[in-house]
């Protein structure tokens, strides 16, 4: 066990874990902010996805040794972020969501889209949005929903 | 086999050397002109190199498309993963979204800093994904216009980043066995870079 110093959500927060454990785990168990879900646990499905230094990734494959100073966005807080609150307000408004499971990291994913890519084209969605799995098939709405945010953010 | 084959291979090579014309740039960091015998061993030191050029994993990222490859077998990147503007991803689905900066072993995922795709005109296939011949990754390897501007010195060192180094401690694929390596070691791998810049970096014709 090793302690480790990370900032979370603007917040700095201490955590003894394995230095292998995933930061999901960390997030999920030690933190227990539990917004951020568990899919597949190998890359494959993106419902893990936080902000890590800016770069959405897949929280299940990042030891927590290799976090370091990085700070991390999760979904409780993204609403603190201009684009991130347009973005939940479109999900809301396209009523995106059936089961909801692999909603937090999809929307991690679109608030990194939109933040680097304002005007989005349904490749450039398709390409970036590739990673993040929905066994609902929300997939139209979720385009949807991204275009009605770039507007608003227009 | 893959082993095998490269042992047999530098003697072939050799005896063909003698009749080999060659192209040698000329660079800053590399000799003007070179003896026949040195020419003949930077040949000779270039087809090691060719033979881990030519390796799936590292043809992997030096692709001719727009996305990368993964495994042994060449299989477009899953996720429908895409080159980007700089070799890096697009915005939501980076390289480092999933790859770290070392190998995730808990979830297989392979990682290295600054995991990227090489620009296209460094690649190492052709648009049907044919490993391109020796010849043609030397003179792309060699020309600074091609190679992201490497000088021989350059090359050296760009051997020695992390990311080529990964190529030999490559983890485990998703099934638990370890992921194939090269056919030559690293030490090797760099000898025969030394061997050939020293001689001026000579490519087969």
């Amino acid at each position: 066990m090793q302690t480790f110093k990370l900032i979370v959500n603007g917040e700095q927060r201490e955590v003894s874990a394995d230095p292998s454990t995933p930061l999901l785990w960390v997030l999920r168990e030690d933190l227990k902010m539990t917004g951020t879900k568990y899919g597949c646990g190998i890359a494959s499905c993106g419902a893990c996805t936080v902000h890590l230094g800016g770069v959405p990734t897949r929280s299940c494959v990042v030891p927590v040794l290799l976090v370091g100073s990085r700070p991390i966005i999760t979904i409780e807080a993204i609403s603190n972020d201009p684009v991130g609150r347009v973005v939940q307000d479109a999900w809301v408004s396209e009523d995106v969501v059936q089961c909801g499971y692999c909603q937090s990291g999809q929307i991690m994913s679109a608030v990194a889209l939109l933040k680097a890519m304002p005007k989005p084209t349904d490749k450039d969605i398709e390409d970036s949005m590739g990673g993040n799995l929905c066994r609902c098939g929300t997939y139209v709405r979720i385009r949807q929903a991204i275009k009605t945010a770039a507007r608003q953010l227009g | 086999m893959k082993r095998l084959g490269l042992v047999v291979f530098p003697s072939v090579l050799l005896l063909s050397v003698a009749s080999v014309k060659t192209t040698s740039r000329k660079q800053d960091s590399t000799p003007a002109r070179e003896s026949p015998s040195a020419t003949s061993g930077g040949l000779a030191a270039w087809q090691e190199i060719y033979s881990v050029m030519s390796y799936p994993r590292c043809i992997n990222c030096h692709t001719a498309s727009d996305y990368p490859q993964q495994g042994d077998d060449r299989h477009r990147h899953l996720f429908n993963v895409v080159r980007g503007p700089e070799g890096k991803g697009v915005p939501a689905l980076q390289c480092a979204t999933c790859h770290q900066s070392a190998n995730a072993d808990s979830a297989r995922v392979p990682g290295a800093p600054d995991w990227h795709l090489a620009p296209l005109s460094i690649k190492w296939q052709d648009a049907n994904d044919n490993i391109l011949p020796s010849v043609a990754v030397c003179k792309t390897v060699s020309d600074p216009k091609k190679n992201g501007g490497l000088d021989g010195a350059a090359l050296v060192k760009h051997h020695q980043t992390e990311l080529v180094k990964w190529a030999w401690k490559p983890g485990f694929r998703s099934d638990g066995t370890a992921r194939s390596v090269p056919p030559i070691n690293y030490e090797q791998f760099m000898a025969a870079t030394r061997t050939w810049v020293q001689a001026g970096m000579p490519c087969p014709e």
